[in-house]
């Protein structure tokens, strides 16, 4: 049977008809043309067709469409900003991150909402001690990138790019964003400063 | 893949009544595992009840400090639950160690609960099961059984529960509120699942339309805890065995009790309580761990392809309780340096 369903997508509003069998994905690519995300395994074992619903991702072959109705998608396309590559997309080209690219739209979409959900203090199966009373975004060393992305399969094997480029990215934003949640840089050393004589 | 009708639920009320009169009707969570089985054409409804926007996304401390986790509460959420990692790390650790953070972000704490079986024939509808279609037989008792149970199960089935996060729920001593069309039904996680017996088919005691609601923790238990996977790849696989386990030591240093679910070797979460009963009162010590892990895997019925699973278990057993008796710990029994140096020495060839 055929329902209405409603879905933004990359900032644009579409309104359509759908068989309630559709997924997610098939309504991006087969209906709304939107061909970033991609159909690997259809089974949500690869990762490819990940995008971010509503800012989380997500594996969009095991979504049916209307559950979604009214959400807000982001697949790696809307990313970018003006046809600007965000810091994640560029920090993927600048260390070759890939190969053949089919899965790279959903390892970028797949970081994008990794690093929001480190940025949010979430921990993974690696992070050492999960009851510490510093709930504070963890570190993103190496094996918590692995862990955290291992959503996304590339047959390629570019892996140890991925994670540099990942890594790369994550260290950015850190920086980027170190003023708005820790005040401005040179205080804690002035402070430490003016303790020194005791 | 068989067409079907599509109904959100309004409330809880609207769901049941959806699902009342329609024996092939299905309620819809996150989707994770039910939009696979459509696919592959395991199930095959007439009518999808998407529940996925109740109003069931709450986690709420109770009056006597348990919690009450609504069944809509996403997986990854409920992991990154301060009072979860604080007060139940072994849960949040379950749930990480299931999955990917794609599925994760959808899958639902009810759902995990009801996920079924990934045995490779159950999966592939081209082969005799009689999960999937009573009376045809199983593929897998002379097939490939490396995943396979190695406890309880029978001629008819020899499939395992995929869920990391029920074994945690076992061990933690949880309980399932259900709605039924006869009123609230309160169901221990233990209890929740069957063995497979005559009716493989049947994965829990739930009756069509029965609807989870939330998920009950008592208040946390003494001692230290957490949950151990084993599986063929680092990340990202489901468990060939898994140990939920909770260790506490009385004032002299002896256990005062244990609790222990097994993962990965039954069609249900495992409670090991041969086990929990040879520790009470034991010395914390890995001749003790040895004892009461054979007490549990004395009933194993392991198949040609499974057997490695018995060892296992058994070194996966030793080895958390081993970890639990002596890790350094603010717990002030357990900081004796005499105790920690005897159990650190056998500890170092666990499976």
């Amino acid at each position: 049977m055929d329902y209405s369903l409603h879905l933004g997508v990359d900032g644009t509003e579409h309104t359509l008809t759908v068989d309630a069998r559709t997924t997610l994905l098939d309504a991006l690519r087969d209906r709304l043309g939107v061909m970033s995300p991609k159909k690997g395994c259809d089974h949500g074992q690869c990762g490819a067709c990940t995008v971010l619903i509503d800012g989380r991702r997500q594996n969009s072959c095991l979504a049916l469409a209307l559950s979604h109705d009214g959400a807000q998608v982001t697949t790696a396309n809307g990313l970018a900003e003006d046809d600007e590559l965000s810091d994640l997309q560029r920090s993927f080209l600048d260390h070759d991150a890939f190969q053949c690219g089919y899965c790279t739209p959903g390892q970028v979409c797949s970081a994008a909402g990794m690093l929001a959900e480190a940025d949010r203090g979430a921990p993974s199966a690696v992070t050492e001690d999960l009851a510490a009373e510093d709930l504070q975004r963890p570190e993103l060393s190496a094996a918590e990138v692995r862990e955290r992305m291992s959503g996304n399969l590339c047959r390629c094997g570019a892996y140890v790019n991925i994670v540099a480029a990942i890594q790369e990215a994550a260290a950015h934003r850190t920086a980027d964003r170190r003023p708005a949640h820790d005040g401005p840089a040179p205080q804690p050393a002035a402070r430490a400063t003016a303790e020194e004589p005791r | 893949m068989r067409p079907f009708d599509y109904h959100r639920a309004a409330d809880t009320d609207d769901a049941l009544t959806a699902l009342a009169d329609r024996p092939d009707a299905v309620y819809l969570a996150g989707g994770t595992n039910l939009v696979d089985h459509l696919k592959l054409g395991i199930v095959a409804p007439d009518l999808v009840v998407d529940i996925s926007r109740l109003d069931l996304d709450e986690v709420r401390e109770l009056d006597d400090h348990g919690l009450r986790i609504g069944a809509m509460v996403r997986n990854s959420d409920l992991a990154a639950h301060p009072l979860v990692r604080r007060h139940y790390p072994m849960l949040s650790r379950a749930l990480l160690s299931g999955a990917s953070g794609q599925l994760r972000n959808a899958a639902t704490t009810g759902g995990n609960l009801l996920q079924r079986t990934r045995c490779l024939y159950f999966q592939d509808a081209s082969t005799p099961c009689n999960k999937r279609e009573p009376g045809t037989g199983c593929s897998a008792l002379e097939g490939f059984t490396r995943n396979h149970a190695i406890l309880g199960a029978s001629p008819s089935c020899v499939a395992t529960h995929p869920s990391d996060m029920a074994i945690a729920m076992a061990a933690l001593d949880a309980e399932v509120i259900v709605l039924t069309r006869d009123g609230e039904r309160r169901i221990p996680v233990v209890d929740l699942h069957r063995l497979p017996g005559e009716e493989p088919d049947r994965d829990t005691v739930l009756d069509h339309g029965d609807l989870i609601v939330a998920v009950v923790l008592p208040a946390p238990g003494r001692g230290r805890s957490t949950y151990r996977k084993i599986r063929d790849r680092a990340s990202y696989a489901f468990a060939l065995v898994s140990v939920a386990a909770r260790l506490d030591l009385d004032e002299s240093g002896q256990i005062r009790e244990a609790a222990i679910a097994l993962g990965g070797v039954a069609h249900k979460p495992w409670r090991a309580t041969r086990a929990e009963e040879v520790l009470r009162g034991a010395e914390p010590k890995r001749e003790s761990f040895t004892l009461a892990a054979e007490a549990e895997l004395e009933s194993a019925w392991p198949l040609p392809g499974n057997a490695f699973k018995v060892p296992m278990a058994r070194g996966a057993i030793v080895s958390v309780l081993t970890e639990l008796a002596t890790e350094p710990t603010e717990a002030t029994e357990l900081s004796r340096p005499g105790e920690r140096t005897a159990t650190t020495e056998g500890a170092d060839d666990d499976g």
